[in-house]
């Protein structure tokens, strides 16, 4: 293998970790707080492309607009979903919300089908984004050099928002005890509901970059980047946000490469993700970033 | 208000169950369930087509032919024919589950379908065991009716297709180095990818031709691993049999890589998503295909034209929509023939059909109940799939 092929299979595994990343993110923050696994978290995503579609294509708004009111909207929705599946059954065991969780993500996959029909769309394509640039011999989207921007900076700005800002220290108190912080006078359902509403708008980030990249939306497209994402969170020690975002570069540029390297493998792409996971589970549960509970949001 | 909205939560839940559940039953009434067949006034055929999942543009296209059939043909022997859809969401065990629906729950004469092998091929066993002739659309792998004297299609089988496409990248390309990238998880795409290899290698004389396979499952959508690989063996030409979405997706992929190599495909391709979703890096892909309309066969294609420019004004039929109208009018024939609409009797008038004057061309059944017919070579041009040539069947 050549250097110059090397590299662009590099830049392509980088492109598709920090989207990984940018998701896992949601997954990480949901469960650092409430302990619970929010299987909607992919279906949340999906719902944020359509957002995104129908400002672009049906409405003829400004990508920019429709892309911040398609994360808004996304919010919106993550704060609903939380309302409705979670809040009302929050003491009741950790099973029943579980099953709830995966009850709101078909109902959000059948409802997107029902609305927006089984036929694939196509997202737009905007020229900033999808543009081709040469470096050398590498061919990259505009995109994959923006992906990673973004997730980083998304990731500062989030640490400095869980670990310099009043909500943020009323996140951390909640993610570690939610009797104690309501004691403290912490309005634990608001500081839940900004959790989810902003695990969402990163959904929706990513999910927007996602349908630059790849651009055909199905109602069902939620469904593998949501389990790729959630084995991404696992992999970096789920709870942990830094973690998240490792594991999905790790999940990202392993999947390339396994085909780059091995391509008779290919067909077992997916399948590469779940043995990650379980081996992962076997040897090291709490996942590469996962033992420093302090950090837990 | 907790109660409340966790209630309102649970019925909606219930609901989008049912929904999935029925939803795609779309024309079968509710009443008088447990009818005895032989008694009732109306004839049912069943419809198993992906409404739903990666295959659904290509379900709906066929549907839509079924459709104008039945609003040309609705009756036979006196009686109303009732479509009975049923979605197999694109999934191989989904369609196993709906085709034993339309047998045993709703007692079916005959089946229409599938678009796509593997789900038609989930369908064999049931109709086999259960006696109900099946007539499939545009499932091309030769599996499919091998075997089971209850599958029929309207369509010609892959080993031609592959051929087909092997010949126009040898003689017409001057390919002598080509790679394949296929939805390894389709038997349809597998089964092709293996002709159009056998008669490549035949043609070239090479071992050697075929420099890259890659694979791909069903759903991905990041396809610049394999593309990365593919550039770098160089070769002539790519040939992609796949679903239309994925394959689309890759096409436009491998343009973003650099990769100038023309890239040729099967029927599977002809839908409009794949122009929409590759835009124009699918320009001047080159697929085999049934029917073209720019070459009406028989006085039924003109027929079928006619109306269903009438029915969908400014919209040109795909090809798989005349095989689904035709898969409909064969039945109906034989249904006719056979005087009877009892199931086993159905598929022996079918067996002895001669000549069928279908839309897509003149049905006749070879030994394996697939039907022997010209192929239709079809690119993209302007953003439209446009016709390019005809290859007659290989005697």
């Amino acid at each position: 293998m050549t250097l110059d092929l090397f590299l662009q299979h590099l830049t392509n595994g980088i492109s598709l970790g920090s989207l990984y990343a940018l998701i896992a993110i949601g997954y990480t923050m949901v469960y650092g707080i409430l302990r619970l696994i929010n299987f909607a978290h992919g279906d949340i995503f999906m719902m944020s492309v359509y957002f995104a579609f129908f400002g672009v294509a049906t409405f003829g708004m400004p990508w920019y607009a429709a892309f911040l009111l398609a994360i808004l909207l996304t919010g919106a929705l993550g704060i609903l979903v939380e309302r409705t599946a979670y809040k009302p059954i929050r003491e009741a065991p950790k099973i029943s919300i579980l099953i709830s969780a995966i009850g709101a993500s078909f109902l959000l996959e059948n409802l997107a089908t029902v609305i927006f029909g089984g036929r694939p769309k196509t997202f737009p394509q905007i020229e900033l984004f999808t543009k081709m640039v040469d470096v050398g011999a590498v061919r990259i989207q505009m995109l994959t050099f923006m992906i990673p921007v973004i997730t980083v900076a998304l990731l500062i700005g989030l640490l400095y928002l869980i670990n310099h800002t009043k909500s943020g220290m009323a996140m951390r108190a909640v993610s570690k005890d939610i009797e104690t912080a309501r004691l403290m006078g912490i309005d634990v359902n608001r500081t839940i509901s900004f959790t989810f509403g902003i695990g969402s708008m990163l959904a929706a980030v990513g999910g927007i970059m996602w349908g630059l990249k790849f651009p055909s939306i199905l109602p069902l497209m939620g469904v593998i980047p949501g389990l790729k994402c959630f084995i991404a969170a696992v992999i970096g020690g789920i709870g942990n946000i830094k973690g998240a975002v490792y594991g999905g570069f790790i999940l990202g540029v392993g999947e390339i490469m396994l085909i780059a390297f091995l391509p008779e493998l290919t067909g077992y792409r997916d399948a590469f993700a779940f043995i990650l996971l379980i081996v992962i589970l076997l040897f090291r549960p709490t996942g590469i970033m996962g033992e420093k509970i302090s950090e837990k949001v | 208000m907790k109660k409340a909205l966790s209630l309102a939560l649970v019925v909606v839940l219930v609901l989008s169950l049912g929904l999935t559940g029925c939803a795609p039953k779309a024309e079968a009434p509710q009443g008088g369930e447990p009818a005895a067949q032989p008694a009732s006034d109306v004839i049912k055929i069943g419809v198993f087509e992906p409404m739903t999942g990666a295959n659904a543009a290509g379900g709906e296209l066929e549907v839509e032919g079924i459709k104008l059939a039945n609003k040309l043909y609705p009756e036979v022997l006196g009686k109303k024919v009732e479509l009975v859809i049923v979605d197999n969401k694109s999934d191989k065990v989904e369609a196993a589950t709906a085709a034993a629906r339309l047998v045993e729950k709703d007692k079916v004469s005959a089946i229409i379908g599938s678009w796509g092998s593997s789900l038609s091929m989930a369908a064999g066993n049931i109709v086999k065991d259960a006696k109900v002739p099946a007539v499939g659309t545009s499932c091309t792998n030769p599996l499919v009716t091998q075997g089971n004297p209850f599958y029929f299609r309207v369509c010609f089988i892959d080993p031609f297709q592959g051929t087909v496409m092997s010949n126009y990248a040898f003689n017409k390309l001057g390919a002598k180095k080509a790679a394949i990238i296929q939805e390894v998880s389709n038997d349809y795409a597998v089964g092709l990818a293996k002709f159009f290899t056998d008669n490549f290698k035949k043609l070239t004389g090479d071992e050697n031709c075929i420099v890259a396979v890659a694979n791909y499952n069903t759903g991905d959508q990041d396809f610049t691993a394999q593309l990365t690989n593919i550039k770098a063996q160089n070769p002539d030409v790519i040939f992609a049999p796949g679903n239309f979405t994925e394959s689309a997706l890759l096409i436009k992929q491998a343009r973003q890589l650099g990769i100038k190599t023309p890239f040729i495909g099967g029927d599977t391709w002809e839908t409009p998503e794949f122009i929409e979703i590759g835009q124009d890096a699918v320009e001047g892909s080159v697929f085999s295909t049934f029917f073209a309309t720019e070459k009406p066969i028989t006085t039924e294609s003109t027929k079928f034209l006619d109306a269903y420019r009438a029915e969908f004004p400014g919209k040109e039929p795909a090809a798989v929509t005349a095989l689904a109208y035709d898969a409909y009018l064969i039945i109906i024939k034989a249904i006719e023939a056979a005087g009877t609409a009892d199931s086993v009797k159905i598929q022996e008038a079918l067996l002895a059909t001669k000549d069928f004057q279908g839309a897509a061309g003149v049905v006749n059944f070879d030994e394996n109940r697939n039907a022997v017919k010209s192929a239709v070579l079809k690119t993209v041009k302007e953003g439209k799939f446009t016709f390019m040539d005809v290859v007659e069947p290989i005697k």
